[in-house]
């Protein structure tokens, strides 16, 4: 079992990061929707409002993660030009795509939308984040100011869902590969 | 005093600072994106990071302009209340515009 560095980074960005952040994301919708409604059947404790801060605190650490690994460190590798001439494009991801009409829109639309469309996850979760710092339980006491912030994390889970479906779909058909060969394990024979 | 009774007194200001910038942030990105792919001198001008091209200059000038105008706003707002409906209601349309104009059909239309 091998893996290279730069599918390795790749799994870190979109497996490790960007996974993780959807996942989070979810569980923040469901506890800023039931605990922080003012007409909340168990309203939020001061121990549910330190715990909401944190969990904010560490969805925009790992959005901005997400969206910093991706265009500085595994983006350059798919962006890659080949040298005049060059016909296997397995390294070089973004040609390899635009090189047959069955898959360029993966580029054209997916990697497009994705690059940019990833960015308003950190930008939205780090403002709820800083309104929950600031209100904390007293949100319930501003329903529109609430309103809104859920509707931008919502909006920060779209975002973020789109980035990672095309993110998966893209390196399912072009994959970011190359780097040193990380030895993972030796398989059986079986 | 308890938390309720104390955030009862908060002004929404702070908040609504946050959410207007948020919105103008990310509609600064859709923007600067699809400047940055329509005008070619603009395009170059916004890589800032060549390995990562336009991208680095259109992420970072977005989030430049997002955290400026958090600054100013949350300046003028913090200690008072805005009319946070109507506030709002612009930050969650721009953001809305922001997602659409992203996508890269709609903004091909420009």
């Amino acid at each position: 079992m091998d893996i290279t560095t730069r599918g390795l980074w790749t799994m870190i960005h979109g497996m490790g990061f960007g996974a993780l952040y959807l996942l989070a994301c979810s569980g923040a919708i469901v506890e800023i929707w039931r605990r922080y409604s003012p007409a909340a059947e168990s309203p939020a404790s001061a121990k549910d409002e330190a715990f909401l801060r944190v969990y904010l605190v560490v969805m925009a650490v790992l959005a901005w993660f997400a969206v910093l690994t991706g265009a500085y460190i595994v983006y350059p590798w798919y962006r890659a030009t080949a040298p005049a001439g060059m016909v296997d494009l397995a390294g070089y991801p973004q040609l390899l795509l635009k090189s047959n009409p069955a898959t360029s829109g993966w580029h054209s639309i997916g990697m497009e939308w994705k690059e940019h469309v990833a960015w308003l996850a950190p930008i939205s979760i780090t403002m709820a984040c800083a309104v929950f710092v600031r209100y904390g339980r007293g949100i319930r006491d501003h329903p529109q100011l609430r309103n809104a912030v859920l509707g931008f994390v919502v909006v920060s889970f779209l975002s973020g869902g789109i980035a990672g479906f095309f993110g998966a779909m893209i390196n399912k058909n072009a994959p970011v590969q190359g780097g040193s060969v990380i030895h993972l394990m030796k398989g059986g024979e079986r | 005093m308890s938390a309720m009774e104390t955030s009862v007194d908060r002004p929404n200001g702070s908040g609504a600072a946050a959410l207007l910038a948020a919105g103008i942030g990310a509609f600064a990105l859709a923007l600067l994106a699809i400047v940055a792919d329509k005008v070619v001198w603009f395009g170059k001008l916004m890589i800032f990071y060549k390995p990562t091209g336009p991208l680095s200059g259109v992420t970072t000038s977005a989030i430049a302009v997002w955290l400026i105008v958090w600054a100013i706003l949350e300046a003028r707002w913090r200690k008072r209340d805005v009319a946070l409906g109507r506030t709002s209601a612009a930050a969650l349309a721009l953001l809305a515009l922001s997602l659409l104009l992203t996508f890269p059909p709609l903004a091909d239309l420009f």
